[in-house]
């Protein structure tokens, strides 16, 4: 993290049921932003707002109840208030991260994966049925989005979802890994979770946990790298392993809006 | 068509992926003995008038993942169909979504509605359909099912219902009687009289809103009326009301950190300058017994409110449950009653949905299963919150606005506080229905937004939740002394036809009501309008101290608040002191430690319960510090869960323990009491929190007070509760009793729970960084039992996998316990405690075995005595630690000879114990470990949810 002169003005978006919403802003603020919440209710009126933020943050959480598909009513109210102001940062670089909920958004809206195909990607139900908290080990892979480019330790943080197992087809995900779209990965140790549960914890696809759009700029992932912030946020601190390693993935989309 | 003449549509989804919840039935029937079921297939059932399913597709298609067909059979080769639908008027968010993105889709008006379908495969009986139909495929209190085709739930059009006046000025005591009887009101005849010369006071005749406000008013679950009376124990005279104990207990240790106790809908504590914390548990017993699901959920939904009636916002949730076996044989579940494995999964999926949805990490708990809870599960609730030190508000006060907020209000949840003042029988699921309140976690957390939003603005005077008894409760509370004036009309409704004494004592959840001074209404409708919160001005608070209700302008009620309030007839109840039962068996010859060891950890009682809690968000906010589940592997029992509710800016960590024992109140309940505050105390001490400043909370579920027997054990445990408190300076804030936990079986007998008592304890730890976790981190590290193991083996866990009632006492209280406390809190703070967990169920063996499995380390023990005692004995007080080498000495000087240095952690995964130089247990971690996580035949541990 490098200290910002000014902090880099970011918008964190919450629907009806979106619960993280707080816990995106202390993260962001702890790694060098100036986040406002901005609910739905509001967009259409303060799209100034969202037309000043350099970082745009989707949380996550269970927006409308994840009534009708998780993520999908927000997605559909998010396009009709301010979906040509999204699509306007994002074509200027300004990064976007959609976590959880935000990231089932962003699919929905069809800004990820931005493969010009309706609905080629799905996050559907965890293979075991359940909604599942636990802690698991990303390795960032792909150079081409803004948020991992340059990581080089694993991010570790909590998975807290029932909804998350990235679903697409054999070509889809060809396609995907072609284009460094894949951002991270569930791992274990150094090396990808190979599908195997718990370090794959929800059955994904290659063992997907996050994606970028083609430009690089728009990341959604399943995990939580907002929970891990602080070292004492790391379930294991007091066996030795604590990083607060979320911090570096924000701190790089912070880095990032700072030059765009 | 339909009389609506809009043209019906229906879409049938079926999932692509692996369908968990078919594999979950198929189980789940083959447990209810119904083997013929061979597969299960599922499909969620839309059903739209007024739009064309091609209208609404964006809202439905979902390629990858759903297949969409436009119609169905009704029936299916080789099998049955059986389709479910929601009751008119249950709350459906997927219909409410629906309807919503329809309108932004500019499609409709639509109407919307849901239901499931499930073709089940195999060669079943009629009596097999219709079991599954009614035991797991619906739940006839919420749903309807249909063999074949169901009907969506449309909303029929209802006349709207009026008031009744009931004639009573008249009535003799048969006739006051009968009315109480006929209507549920649950009054006895000295407060049916009394209601009757109120209203000849008055010289008119009650309406029916008035008698159904008094009755949840007087409730059992309203007033307390059991633990304000006075109480004529047999051979001792009179005894003190309970709550005054209770009370007057907090008020001898006169801590100067309590802000608030035993005054409104939490507690309240000061944690530092800047922030005080609000702590809260409830019961959800009789909602949860009939439907697991609706029950649990909106007991979270509930005690939260709680804490957001103190103006706290809530941080984090706590469920303690009792169930039955869920191993039990179909035959051995009484009539009307769930099996325990659909309410044990129905309930733990109930508290995950709410406190995920809600967006509050569930942190701290229990599960207890015993036979005694078979027909009466307890569910208890808990909930911790966070205000700004200071807060107060002093109205309500003449001119403020009565305002609710949040949900609407329907039919759910009617009498609720009446019906949780009844035993349960083979028919309360049925007359019960209305009882059961559904949550829609969604609305409440927008409503914490709002109130905390507005709490910072300073925009209300007072605030209450609207909980048992609905509107009528908290009005009625808010306007006990100014009085308030409420127009019925005013009250958002689900739908119509709503009776007005239905609007008054609805317990639709989600509800908060406020009172506004009118020149804030205005920013109070802004936060709503931001967080999509329905705000609803009904009336005013007046001064005249009466509650007057009007329905279109006529009054329907009009009582006054001191009546309401302080009319009710004090009871006097009659009580003897139980004697303990002598035990049945008179020794526990051939036990082998080291198989008694796996049964114990193997016991559903005991086992792990990380799938539970993984199932549960313990993450969100940020501040969850010390994990229920934690150590090596993520899975190891810890004592009590720490937060650091100030944020990452203060190091101050707030530790949530439990105490809970189902077996000790069947012997002693004086012990139980005590035994079970040292426990939630001495699970707080033992991650690190500073003994001088635990704060309690006392839940009660106990069985019927009429029964002077079971009175009496009520009477002794509450002299425990106030004498553990009172010698570990530990003071109650709140807590809430739940008595009528009893099952009437069709022969007429009566049916008690064990007498249950949860102690929630709230300790404070100066600086997080000083947390304890129980799990080994060091082989070569040394090894210690703080405090006395005495021959206490009744009741204890070894007797309950024997499954006999041996000899011993239960354990009795530890008077040495509080200043052991204090010298392990310095050892602590002086950095000498690598790891520490307390020895309760299972005693000395299941404590070192979970260390070594929480730490996957081994550790060899050589302790003196018996080797069952010194085993398996449950002795209060007492905790194992673990201590690095360099720090031995100062640890022992630091506890004053209360540590026994009795052995060392290995590196290699095995425990062994050895007791007067023999060795009893010698076994590796592997098969501790499969034990622990339920893998053990013939252990009565079934009803695997864990992983495999």
């Amino acid at each position: 993290m490098r200290p910002a002169l000014r902090p880099v003005p970011a918008v964190v978006l919450a629907a009806p049921g979106t619960n993280r919403d707080g816990d995106v802003a202390s993260a962001l603020r702890l790694a060098g932003a100036d986040p406002t919440v901005l609910h739905l209710a509001d967009l259409r009126d303060r799209r100034a707002a969202l037309r000043r933020a350099r970082l745009v943050v989707v949380a996550g959480g269970f927006s409308f109840a994840d009534a009708l598909g998780s993520g999908r009513l927000f997605a559909l109210e998010l396009a009709a208030a301010a979906g040509d102001e999204l699509r306007r940062l994002i074509d200027l670089g300004r990064p976007v991260l959609g976590i959880c909920n935000g990231f089932q958004v962003l699919v929905r809206a069809g800004i990820l994966p931005g493969l010009g195909i309706d609905q080629a990607v799905a996050l559907g139900h965890n293979r075991n049925g359940r909604f599942e908290c636990r802690w698991v080990s990303l390795l960032p892979v792909s150079d081409r989005c803004v948020w991992t480019a340059g990581l080089t330790e694993p991010v570790e943080c909590p998975v807290a979802h029932g909804e998350g197992r990235f679903t697409a087809d054999d070509d889809t995900v060809a396609k995907l890994r072609a284009n460094d779209q894949i951002a991270l990965v569930y791992g274990a140790g150094d090396r990808p979770a190979a599908g195997m549960y718990p370090a794959n914890p929800n059955g994904s696809e290659a063992d997907v946990a996050g994606i970028c759009d083609p430009s690089g700029v728009v990341l959604g992932l399943m995990p939580h790298p907002e929970n891990h912030v602080h070292p004492t946020q790391h379930p294991r601190w007091r066996r030795g392993r604590a990083a607060g390693s979320g911090v570096p993935l924000l701190a790089n989309g912070i880095h990032h809006a700072e030059e765009a | 068509m339909n009389a609506s003449g809009a043209r019906e549509h229906v879409a049938v989804l079926r999932s692509l992926e692996g369908d968990a919840r078919a594999d979950r039935l198929l189980a789940d029937a083959h447990a209810l003995g119904i083997e013929a079921l061979r597969a299960v297939r599922c499909a969620e059932l839309v059903f739209v008038r007024g739009a064309a399913l091609d209208d609404v597709a964006p809202l439905l298609d979902d390629p990858l993942l759903v297949d969409v067909q436009e119609e169905r059979a009704d029936s299916i080769v080789g099998g049955v169909v059986v389709e479910t639908a929601l009751h008119p008027g249950v709350t459906d968010s997927v219909a409410a979504a629906l309807v919503r993105g329809a309108g932004r889709l500019g499609v409709g008006p639509v109407e919307a509605a849901t239901g499931r379908r499930f073709e089940l495969v195999g060669d079943l009986a009629v009596d097999d359909v219709e079991r599954l139909a009614t035991r797991l495929l619906a739940n006839p209190v919420i749903e309807r099912c249909r063999i074949g085709r169901v009907d969506p739930p449309w909303e029929g059009a209802t006349a709207a219902a009026c008031v009744e006046r009931i004639s009573i000025s008249a009535l003799a005591d048969e006739g006051l009687l009968a009315v109480s009887a006929e209507r549920g009101l649950a009054l006895d005849l000295a407060e049916m009289r009394a209601v009757r010369d109120w209203f000849a006071g008055q010289g008119r005749e009650p309406t029916d809103v008035e008698l159904e406000m008094i009755a949840q008013t007087w409730s059992e679950h309203c007033s307390h009326k059991t633990f304000r009376a006075t109480i004529a124990v047999g051979g001792r005279g009179a005894v003190a009301p309970l709550l005054r104990q209770l009370r007057d207990c907090t008020e001898r240790i006169a801590a100067p950190w309590v802000r608030s106790a035993f005054d409104g809908n939490a507690g309240v504590i000061g944690f530092d300058s800047d922030w005080d914390l609000a702590l809260k548990a409830e019961t959800h017993n009789h909602p949860s017994a009939v439907e697991p699901f609706g029950g649990a959920n909106t007991g979270v939904g509930g005690v939260v409110r709680d804490v957001l009636g103190v103006s706290a916002r809530p941080i984090a949730v706590t469920d303690v449950l009792c169930f039955g076996p869920t191993d039990a044989a179909p035959e051995d579940v009484p009539d009307g009653v769930l099996h325990p494995r659909l309410v044990r999964a129905g309930v733990i999926a109930g508290v995950a949905d709410y406190g995920n949805k809600l967006g509050l990490p569930t942190v701290a708990g229990a599960i207890v299963h015993d036979l005694g809870y078979t027909a009466n599960p307890l569910v208890f609730c808990g909930c911790v919150g966070l205000l700004p030190a200071g807060t107060r508000h002093d109205g309500p006060h003449p001119g403020d606005r009565v305002v609710v907020i949040g949900g609407r209000t329907g039919r759910d949840g009617i009498r609720g506080a009446t019906f949780s003042s009844m035993a349960m029988d083979a028919s309360t699921g049925e007359v019960a229905g209305a009882s059961v309140q559904i949550g829609d976690p969604v609305v409440e957390k927008g409503v914490i937004e709002v109130v905390v939003a507005a709490r910072e603005r300073g925009l209300y005077s007072a605030i209450t939740d609207c909980g048992a008894g609905g509107l009528s409760s908290a009005v009625g509370e808010m306007g006990e002394r100014v009085g308030a004036e409420v127009e019925l009309e005013q009250v958002p409704r689900k739908y119509a036809g709503l009776a007005p004494w239905e609007v008054w004592l609805s317990e639709a959840q989600e509800r908060m009501v406020l009172a506004v001074p009118p020149v804030s209404l205005g920013a109070l409708r802004e936060l709503c309008r931001r967080h999509e919160v329905e705000l609803a001005d009904i009336g005013a608070f007046t001064g005249h101290g009466r509650i007057v209700v009007r329905d279109g302008g006529e009054v329907v009620l009009d009582l006054e608040g001191r009546f309401l309030h302080d009319g009710r007839p004090p009871r006097t109840l009659v009580a003897v002191t139980p004697s303990v039962p002598a035990p049945s068996h008179s020794g526990r010859g051939g036990v082998e430690p080291a198989a008694a060891l796996l049964s114990l950890l193997a016991h559903p009682s005991v086992r792990s319960n990380a799938d539970v809690v993984r199932g549960y968000d313990h993450e969100i906010l940020g501040a969850t510090v010390g994990r229920p589940s934690a150590g090596a592997a993520d899975d190891g029992p810890a004592d009590a869960a720490v937060l650091r509710p100030a944020g990452l800016g203060s190091s101050a960590g707030a530790a949530v323990g439990i105490g809970v024992n189902a077996r000790y109140g069947m012997f002693d309940a004086y012990r139980m009491a005590w035994a079970v505050v040292d426990e939630a105390i001495r699970n707080v001490v033992a991650v690190g929190a500073d003994p001088a400043r635990v704060a309690l909370l006392d839940n009660f579920s106990w069985g019927d007070p009429g029964d002077p027997q079971v009175l009496g054990a009520l009477v002794t445990a509450v002299e425990g509760c106030v004498a553990a408190a009172e010698a570990h300076h530990a003071p109650y804030v709140s807590g809430k009793d739940s008595l009528h936990n009893v099952y009437a079986t069709p022969a007429g007998e009566r049916r008690s729970v064990p007498p249950t008592l949860v102690i929630t304890a709230l300790g404070r730890l100066p600086d997080v960084a000083q947390l304890v976790g129980s799990d080994l981190l060091h082989a070569g590290d040394a090894v210690y039992l703080v405090g006395a193991t005495h021959d206490e083996l009744r009741g204890s866990h070894l007797d309950l996998v024997l499954g006999i009632d041996g000899p011993g006492d239960v354990p009795a209280p530890d008077e040495g316990a509080p200043t052991r406390y204090r010298r392990l809190h310095r050892a602590m703070r002086d950095g000498l405690v690598a790891a520490c967990h307390d020895l309760s169920e299972g005693g000395l063996a299941v404590a070192a075995a979970e260390m070594a499995i929480a730490g996957r380390l081994g550790l060899d023990l050589a302790v003196s005595g018996d080797p069952l005692v010194a085993l398996f004995s449950e002795s209060l007080g007492r905790f194992l630690v673990e201590v690095r080498p360099e720090h031995v000495d100062a640890f022992q000087a630091a506890l004053g000879g209360e540590a026994t240095a009795i052995g060392t952690v290995r590196a290699e995964p095995r425990l062994r114990a050895a007791v007067a130089g023999v060795t009893h247990i010698d076994l590796p971690l592997g098969d501790l470990l499969r034990a622990w996580q339920g893998h053990v035949a013939g252990s009565g541990a079934s009803g695997h949810e864990g992983e495999t």
